[in-house]
């Protein structure tokens, strides 16, 4: 017993130490959350968190479902490949409400030429126009008709 | 029962641990979809962009990125017929609002929309300090925001500079691939965007991704292919001026 009598502060830095691992535990667990290194050296929650975000573009499927006549009628012509929102822009939120929300409807004179002006950097297959000497400004559904663009001169219905 | 400071010193680790628990709750986690059977990529045909801007604008609108930064631009090279070396490349406004004529004549002319690589080895990921940037298990690149510093370390590790910080939140932001998006069996912003196909999502884990048969069939190249990034934005039709 005198030994350890001896010893006391040896014991006493022990403790400390003790003390300093078991705050450095609490803290660890309390800071670091728990699915860090799930996948990797990462919060494996982030993962679950970006994918929970929600979506500005419901996507041609979503349209077709209600839209099939539409569908049909380009389905025939150039611009089948073209999806509705390229287009018509974001619609998640008229997909989600159709009555509700209702899309405006574009004007066909600034619309078109974002794609079918011409410009030398467009590679040479692409269909395009020098709008002022094409249409001199009327807008392009005059004669075209936007889901199956050939000329149609009962095009503005 | 009495309660000795040793007992209370003993039992703190282990309350820490269960109310950690407490706190964490259940992960979000998107239905029917199993991020082992995926690895994503993406195709960028060349000889199909018409530059007009629509993957620009789709990814603003997606991701909510702010004016003056971008996640995917589209950039107009211009080669002379001689000497070719040195390009003359613009991007106004990341080609946002499409390309007005830069009175170039000549030469070759052609767009090339940039994006993430979401590399498989990639450099960003490399050197985050806290694990906040991560490729996940269907090889996407994403940012943990509520763990990112802002230390900008990222930005300058990316060799195709497709970071940015967010002015608002102080955070690193990139493309995700619209990770909330093909988790859900949509495409990306930009692909559901382009006009003409120039852009198209690809999962190289799918064997009937039609993907396998345009890499047989074409002649297709990454993004600087000697630095070792494992790029995973596939280009075809890329010109040798394009860096």
């Amino acid at each position: 017993m005198k030994n350890l009598k001896d010893a006391e502060h040896l014991l006493r830095v022990a403790a400390v130490f003790l003390v300093a691992i078991a705050l450095f535990a609490i803290l660890r667990s309390h800071f670091v959350p728990r699915s860090f290194g799930e996948y990797g050296h990462y919060r494996g929650d982030a993962i679950g968190e970006i994918a929970a975000l929600p979506v500005s573009f419901a996507g041609h499927g979503a349209c077709e479902s209600c839209h099939s006549d539409i569908l049909e009628k380009k389905k025939a012509g150039k611009h089948a490949g073209v999806s509705c929102e390229a287009c018509h822009g974001p619609l998640a939120k008229h997909a989600d409400d159709p009555a509700g929300i209702v899309p405006t409807k574009l004007d066909t004179a600034v619309l078109c030429v974002k794609c079918h002006e011409a410009n030398p950097a467009k590679p040479l297959w692409f269909p395009q126009v020098a709008s002022q000497d094409h249409s001199a400004g009327l807008p392009c559904d005059t004669c075209h008709q936007p889901h199956s663009p050939v000329i149609d001169s009962g095009a503005k219905k | 029962m009495n309660i000795t400071r040793r007992k209370v010193l003993m039992l703190l680790p282990a309350a820490a641990v269960a109310w950690e628990y407490v706190l964490a709750g259940t992960p979000e986690a998107a239905p029917n979809y199993n991020r082992t059977q995926h690895w994503w990529a993406m195709l960028i045909d060349i000889t199909k962009c018409i530059g007009c801007g629509n993957c620009v604008r789709a990814c603003a609108e997606e991701n909510h990125v702010p004016e003056g930064y971008f996640r995917t631009w589209v950039e107009r090279y211009h080669v002379d017929d001689w000497p070719s070396e040195n390009p003359i490349v613009d991007s106004p406004d990341g080609g946002k609002h499409g390309f007005p004529p830069n009175g170039e004549s000549g030469g070759k002319n052609f767009f090339v929309p940039k994006m993430c690589n979401h590399c498989a080895d990639s450099p960003c990921t490399q050197v985050c300090p806290v694990g906040a940037t991560f490729m996940t298990p269907d090889g996407v690149v994403l940012i943990d925001q509520k763990y990112c510093l802002g230390c900008r370390y990222c930005v300058q590790a990316c060799p195709y500079g497709c970071r940015y910080i967010n002015p608002d939140k102080k955070v690193a932001e990139k493309c995700t691939l619209c990770y909330h998006r093909i988790t859900k069996g949509l495409t990306t912003a930009c692909c559901e965007a382009c006009p003409t196909g120039a852009r198209q999502l690809a999962d190289l884990k799918n064997p009937n991704d039609p993907i396998h048969e345009f890499v047989r069939t074409h002649s297709v190249q990454v993004l600087k292919p000697h630095l070792a990034t494992g790029a995973k934005v596939i280009y075809n039709g890329l010109d040798r001026s394009v860096r």
